[in-house]
């Protein structure tokens, strides 16, 4: 099921009475989400996109604006209607409710025509329940499962009534660390598995990067960027993608551009051409510097971490703003000399990102392409 | 009005009709018929609209008699029901054996019927001809004289009044007083002790301030509750309260309203209304000590 | 040496004392223990007396000579408790099932359905709680008379049906029940009643088993009212029925018959105690308001 969000706001009376006004969650919201695919809502709390996902689900009616489930308008139409299923950060499982119950309650509020045999709804039940792997539970309570067990019931009761589209809120902010590498699996195998499109919501950027086949990150109501994560990550199109993609997060520099040569404070890094003079802010990925003793950027040098498979080198410069600390990966067979108070970088122009000081918007330059193995094969063939 | 605001109203119905008919309408009627003067029930006529049946009640000898009774119990029961509770509570916070039975038996009072339970004390309590009563023989036995607590002398009426008052009232605050006492972390009596704080400053300095919010509690619904006092005294002197002296300001409302000498609605609500003021101000009375209190403290 | 010996001396004494005064506490608890029961053993006791035996003795015995059963023949032959019983009965059923529903409704409406005036009208139910039922008690006395509704059972039980408090105590346990429960059965497609009748009330079970416990515990003996609106014996409830056996009984002064009967009426609160003592304790303590 394709879904279209046109023009698509929320606005709520503010909380604050005194304040007054109208507090924008969601704010002309343009958005279209492929049949079949697993898409991840992204931003800080607050952003709007558990908003974002209440309207789809139909909790929340938009202030404006329309919402499409392919050729369908249902704008004004209740969850029930939309054939949507969701699960909740809590779960909200029914804690009097046996697993079975749980899973079967969707199915119990069919009527007329659409009403189901106790049969075919046990059917369905274990239908769902096989494809989360809780057949052996169906006789517990919630109370008795573990978090990981009660989210795989909810999954299997948002799954039993076959939705054409699952919603997933924080799906796996309740999780410890390791369930949720494992249950971030499962839920892509289960989308994969049924091909129901999904949408699901989250901070944490590493969970939607990891799984989804695109990412829509959010600010304060607003789309920031949608694409597919890699392309998100390498191609950021403003400052506030750049800076919530990634761990460690990216660097960023107060820069300045004179003559077409990008200046950190009075070093010159590399060439620019074509930028127009003034300031301008450069973010360098982790992955963008190279120690070399004749490099441009001159840190003072804190701390060298080893971490096995790479380097950490934890640096400070004076017009570093991101963070008080640079940190820079870089493999671990190079040299860095821990004994000295500075260490030099040179930046690698894939991995360094100009925007605009005052909009945050992305200043292109060339041979900042981000060039890839399959890209280079498809060059060298056309 | 839309569809869901019209369903939470729907669903409020029941509830608005039942309070408004027996509770906010009512509210507003005892005040004009504390004001009809001359209010006749069987032809719901009246002659004028005045303070009369103000001055009238408060003119009354069985309304100062009732007055009298109820200021007499509510200044006994309430600090001794409170003091004894207390005591109680402490003692059974202390203890770990038999704890859960003691807290039981403590609390039968609560659930009996105050009518029925009121009859065993005033055969407890009576001397008729056939006997002393089982409470006189024990006062004989410590060689007082018998009196007849039921049908004789003012105070001996009063004593048996306060006497089942309390056995009435104690189950509730030993029940507050014990959750309250349980709710002081223990750590607080460890912290004492280890700075080897005697036990009876460990209470004065450390329980009692901690409790004493749920005492302030138990003292305002106290003082409310004796104001109302009228079952547990028919219980014991039966319902001619004004033949017997023994009257209260609600027994005199009711008597006022039906009974012996019933039919007088406006004299019941202005009675009425005097008990709500009397009650209002001694609540407010208590508010205001209490938040000097806990301002000083 | 010496100084060991003394602190030693010292922690038997204060281990006596502490034994004196355990030995005291439990003196002083069982004192009251008994004042407690006493006069429910002397109920049971008279109940079981002999007429001629009780009347017999000038010195009450604190046994039973010859006990006998007659006065609980008595109770039920001589005057109607039974009757009175079956009233109570099905007063206390009736109001209590009613009360349930308009209590459950409206807790549910404050606290799920979102309306214009709901938090108005919550804070207006509020403050009704705090008038005394003796200031309105004498307009609803009016008000039955006239509807013609004196010994009627429909009279006794109609301004008994509601209580703010309860609604109250109920609404404060709805609005723990998660939100994310009520999106989650919206968009199942739940309607609100379906989720009040299968989700809220299954939760909330232990709350209404303890305001339906506190109100069967107040019906039982509500006797203010009763007096008021019946004085015809066959609406008696066992508290006027009680009162009316003092004053106009066995045709004579029959203490031993009185106490059966006082047996037979404390009897089922008795019982339901000591079944759900826990949630009566617990419910009381959160919100009774007797003494």
């Amino acid at each position: 099921m394709k879904i279209v969000l046109e023009h698509v706001s929320k606005r709520y009376p503010n909380r604050n009475r005194k304040v007054g006004g109208v507090f924008t969650a969601v704010d002309d919201f343009n958005l279209t989400i492929p049949d079949g695919k697993l898409i991840g809502l992204l931003g800080p709390s607050g952003c709007g996109k558990s908003t974002t996902l209440n309207m789809i689900c139909g909790l929340e009616t938009p202030t404006e604006g329309k919402i499409w489930f392919g050729d369908t308008d249902v704008t004004n139409l209740s969850p029930e209607l939309r054939g949507v299923g969701m699960v909740f950060q809590s779960y909200a499982l029914y804690p009097h409710m046996t697993v079975q119950e749980n899973i079967m309650f969707p199915l119990g509020n069919l009527k007329g025509e659409d009403k189901l045999s106790k049969e075919e709804m046990l059917r369905r039940v274990k239908h769902a329940a096989s494809l989360v792997q809780i057949e052996e539970l169906l006789e517990r309570k919630p109370s008795e499962m573990s978090g990981g067990q009660q989210q795989r019931v909810a999954i299997a009761r948002a799954l039993v009534k076959t939705p054409k589209v699952l919603l997933l809120d924080e799906p796996l902010s309740n999780l410890d660390a390791r369930l949720r590498l494992s249950t971030r699996e499962e839920i892509r195998r289960i989308q994969r598995e049924t091909g129901i499109t999904t949408i699901f919501v989250t901070h944490d950027q590493e969970e939607a990067m990891s799984i989804c086949d695109e990412i829509v990150v959010m600010e304060a109501g607003f789309i920031r960027q949608v694409g597919r994560p890699q392309d998100v990550y390498d191609e950021p199109e403003n400052l506030f993608v750049s800076k919530f993609l990634g761990t460690p997060p990216i660097n960023v520099f107060d820069a300045e551009v004179q003559d077409g040569r990008l200046l950190i404070g009075d070093a010159v890094m590399f060439d620019v051409p074509g930028v127009p003079n003034g300031p301008v802010v450069a973010a360098v990925r982790p992955e963008g510097f190279i120690v070399d003793n004749k490099g441009p950027l001159v840190c003072g040098l804190d701390l060298v971490e080893r971490m096995g498979r790479d380097k950490s080198v934890v640096a400070t410069h004076p017009k570093l703003t991101s963070a008080r600390q640079i940190r820079a990966i870089i493999d671990s067979d190079v040299h860095v000399d821990s004994h000295v108070d500075t260490v030099r970088f040179a930046l690698r122009r894939p991995k360094t990102r100009l925007f605009d000081v005052q909009t945050g918007e992305r200043v292109h330059f060339p041979g900042e392409e981000v060039v890839r193995e399959y890209q280079r094969q498809k060059k060298a063939t056309s | 009005m839309n569809t869901r605001s019209f369903k939470g109203w729907l669903y409020l119905i029941p509830a608005i009709a039942f309070l408004g008919v027996f509770v906010v309408y009512p509210l507003f009627d005892v005040f004009i018929y504390s004001f009809e003067e001359g209010y006749n029930s069987a032809s719901q006529t009246y002659f004028g609209i005045g303070t009369y049946n103000y001055s009238y009640v408060l003119r009354d000898p069985y309304f100062i008699q009732a007055l009298k009774n109820t200021f007499i119990l509510v200044v006994i029961t309430v600090p001794l029901s409170t003091l004894l509770a207390l005591a109680i509570s402490v003692a059974l916070s202390s203890i770990q054996k038999l704890k859960e039975l003691y807290q039981t038996i403590y609390f039968l009072p609560y659930v009996t019927n105050t009518l029925a339970v009121g009859l065993v004390f005033m055969i407890l309590f009576q001397k008729t001809p056939y006997s002393d009563g089982f409470v006189n023989q024990i006062i004989m036995a410590f060689g007082g004289n018998a009196v007849d607590f039921i049908d004789g002398p003012y105070w001996a009426k009063m004593t048996v009044m306060c006497i089942y008052t309390i056995w009435v009232v104690l189950p509730f605050k030993i029940l507050i007083l014990t959750s309250a006492l349980a709710s002081v972390n223990p750590d607080y009596y460890k912290a004492a002790r280890v700075d080897g704080t005697s036990s009876w400053r460990i209470f004065y300095r450390i329980t009692l301030p901690m409790i004493s919010p749920m005492i302030f509690y138990l003292v305002i619904t106290g003082f409310i509750g004796a104001f109302k006092a009228y079952g547990d005294v028919v219980g014991i002197f039966g319902t001619n309260l004004n033949a017997a002296g023994m009257n209260t300001i609600v027994g005199y409302v009711y008597d006022m309203l039906y009974g012996n000498s019933g039919g007088y609605p406006s004299y019941a609500s202005a009675a009425a209304l005097v008990l709500f003021v009397i009650v209002l101000t001694i609540t407010c009375i208590n508010l205001l000590v209490q938040r000097r209190s806990v301002q000083t403290s | 040496m010496s100084d060991v010996s003394k602190d030693l001396e010292q922690g038997r004494s204060f281990e006596r004392a502490a034994k004196v005064r355990r030995v005291l506490t439990y003196i002083f608890l069982s004192i009251w223990a008994l004042v407690v029961l006493f006069p429910f053993y002397w109920m049971v006791l008279t109940s079981i007396k002999t007429y001629s035996s009780y009347n017999g003795e000038y010195v009450p015995l604190l046994y039973a000579t010859d006990p006998t059963m007659q006065n609980y023949t008595d109770a039920f032959t001589a005057v109607p408790l039974a009757r009175y019983f079956m009233n109570t009965v099905v007063f206390t059923v009736i109001t209590t099932a009613l009360m349930l529903v308009v209590i459950v409704l409206a807790a549910f409406a404050f606290s799920r359905l979102d309306f214009a005036g709901r938090d108005l009208l919550f804070t207006v139910f509020l403050s009704l709680m705090m008038i005394p039922n003796e200031l309105v008690i004498i307009t609803n006395f009016v008000t039955i008379t006239d509807l013609g509704l004196r010994n009627t059972f429909t009279g006794l039980i109609l301004p008994s049906v509601t209580s703010v408090f309860y609604i109250y105590l109920l609404k404060e346990n709805f609005d723990q029940i998660p939100d994310e429960l009520y999106k989650a059965a919206k968009v199942d497609g739940t309607s609100d009643f379906k989720y009040l009748m299968r989700v809220m009330i299954p939760i909330c079970k232990p709350t209404i088993i303890t305001v339906l416990l506190l109100k069967v515990i107040e019906c039982w003996n509500s006797y203010v009212w009763p007096r008021l609106i019946t004085d015809n014996q066959l609406y008696f409830l066992v508290s006027n029925g009680i009162q009316e056996i003092r004053e106009n009984g066995f045709g004579r002064e029959n203490i031993p018959a009185m106490m059966a009967a006082v047996v037979v009426i404390s009897i089922p609160l008795i019982v339901l105690f000591l079944i759900f003592r826990k949630k009566i304790m617990e419910g009381v303590s959160r919100g009774g308001t007797k003494g």
